[in-house]
């Protein structure tokens, strides 16, 4: 029996030669943004030192290097922003509010800990 | 029963849907639905990490410190293997969306060369993290210290000193007195190491396996440096640095004071020697379980790249199966870039 409750929807994907080009144009610009990126994420790995005073704008700005490294591999690589609206936000957001609350109550726990070793100590 | 009630109510009247509200195949959504426990997966890791890390009391391995050797050379390298690895599955990432790319446009040997490239650079990553643990587990030539105040450091220097031989002074079961071990006898770096673990090094005398006392020759190392990591009653700034001849010193009293356990070589589950051993074992789980994904992605990709050669998708009309596995290997790609920056860069 033929399946009626199949929709190609994966046919609606193909493109042309001339569109190919195109997208191909802007994989080589990802590449070379997620390349240059890493390669300055390592000199200053490797040139700053973590005791010095400009670590705190340092780790910062490895955090945001690795968001914008993340959103281009999510959504120029994975096609998610291609997709509609409806199920880009489907997956990000319950990802993101499960992610944020998860850092905020252990990082908030590892710090107390922490505290309370200290106190233990110099007791 | 099922399958009689379907054929006489046809699916619109019983659903009246037929049409995803995403405008995506079920096989794709529900990659997305699997990528997404994985990141949650990935993400309680990588946290429960930060978890330990923030609330251990003392210094926590640097990845600028930990990692900085490379194949073949000696020196120092900071980060730059690590580097090349990212690179390698960045590599590979753009391989594949090549491949899906080609997919689209049905050219067959475009899909089927980028695959090809992609399996190539799967496994140039999976050999590059075989030799990251083996060198992990092996360790330095100098190991963690024990100070005599208690304090634990690293050990940094331009190069260790070559032991030259070991020249037997007492006899024991196996080898005479007078004797002289070279590198050709046996593998002198993994006995000093070893002896110098188990507190069998002492007024430079080595107690070799057999129970005989052989003296070591052994160029000096050249500057040396030393790491507090953990505070002990003398040394107590996190991450202090002693350098000169004082460190050189230092660091001979602990290797000749016959004493176990004052030096330690390399990592395991209980013990290693950059740092606590939580770090070890988060090493090991967070890096293998990215491993084993990269693994079995490898073989995915192999899979569809064998159905793409056997022409399956190209007579199916469309090439989705190569974006679906595509999707995961971004995905081993999209982690990796994470475990980068949080386990080895801050």
């Amino acid at each position: 029996m033929e399946r009626d409750d199949i929709i190609e929807y994966s046919l609606d994907t193909h493109h042309s030669e001339e569109q190919g080009k195109v997208l191909r144009k802007k994989i080589y610009f990802v590449t070379i943004l997620l390349t240059v990126l890493t390669i300055v994420e390592v000199f200053m790995g490797a040139l700053i030192k973590q005791t010095s005073e400009a670590w705190g704008i340092v780790k910062w700005a490895f955090i945001v290097m690795t968001l914008v490294k993340a959103a281009y591999i999510v959504l120029s690589f994975m096609h998610l922003g291609d997709e509609k609206k409806s199920l880009r936000y489907m997956i990000l957001v319950p990802y993101f509010i499960f992610a944020i609350y998860l850092i905020f109550v252990l990082l908030t726990e590892g710090l107390a800990i922490s505290e309370a070793w200290e106190t233990y100590r110099m007791n | 029963m099922a399958g009689h009630a379907s054929e006489q109510i046809d699916s619109a009247t019983s659903w009246g849907g037929k049409v995803s509200p995403f405008s995506t195949s079920y096989g794709k959504l529900m990659m997305w639905f699997f990528l997404v426990s994985d990141a949650l997966t990935f993400s309680g890791l990588l946290i429960a990490y930060g978890f330990t890390r923030h609330g251990f009391m003392g210094a926590w391995p640097i990845g600028e410190e930990t990692f900085h050797s490379m194949p073949f050379l000696s020196g120092n390298y900071p980060l730059l293997y690590v580097a090349l690895m990212t690179f390698i599955l960045i590599i590979s990432s753009v391989t594949m969306v090549l491949a899906v790319e080609a997919g689209h446009r049905m050219d067959r040997k475009g899909v089927t060369k980028w695959m090809i490239a992609t399996v190539i650079g799967g496994f140039f990553f999976l050999g590059s993290q075989a030799w990251e643990w083996s060198h992990f587990i092996h360790g330095s030539h100098f190991g963690k210290i024990e100070l005599a105040d208690g304090s634990k450091a690293i050990v940094h220097a331009e190069s260790f000193g070559e032991i030259k031989n070991f020249k037997v002074t007492k006899a024991g079961h196996h080898h005479k007195k007078g004797e002289v071990l070279t590198s050709k006898d046996a593998d002198l770096l993994h006995e000093y190491q070893h002896a110098a673990a188990a507190g069998h090094i002492h007024n430079n005398e080595i107690t070799l396996h057999d129970g005989s006392i052989a003296e070591i020759s052994k160029s000096n190392n050249e500057k040396v440096e030393l790491i507090i990591k953990e505070t002990g009653s003398k040394y107590k700034a996190l991450n202090a640095r002693i350098k000169g001849d004082a460190a050189s010193k230092m660091y001979e009293e602990v290797i000749n004071s016959g004493e176990k356990g004052r030096v330690v070589y390399g990592a395991n589950l209980e013990i290693n020697e950059y740092g606590p051993q939580q770090y070890g074992q988060f090493f090991f789980f967070i890096t293998g379980f990215h491993g084993f994904h990269v693994f079995s992605g490898v073989l995915i990709n192999i899979l569809i790249l064998i159905g793409v050669m056997r022409g399956v998708y190209h007579k199916r009309g469309h090439y989705e199966m190569v974006e679906k596995t595509g999707l995961y290997w971004h995905f081993v790609d999209l982690v990796w870039v994470f475990v980068f920056t949080f386990f080895y860069l801050v």
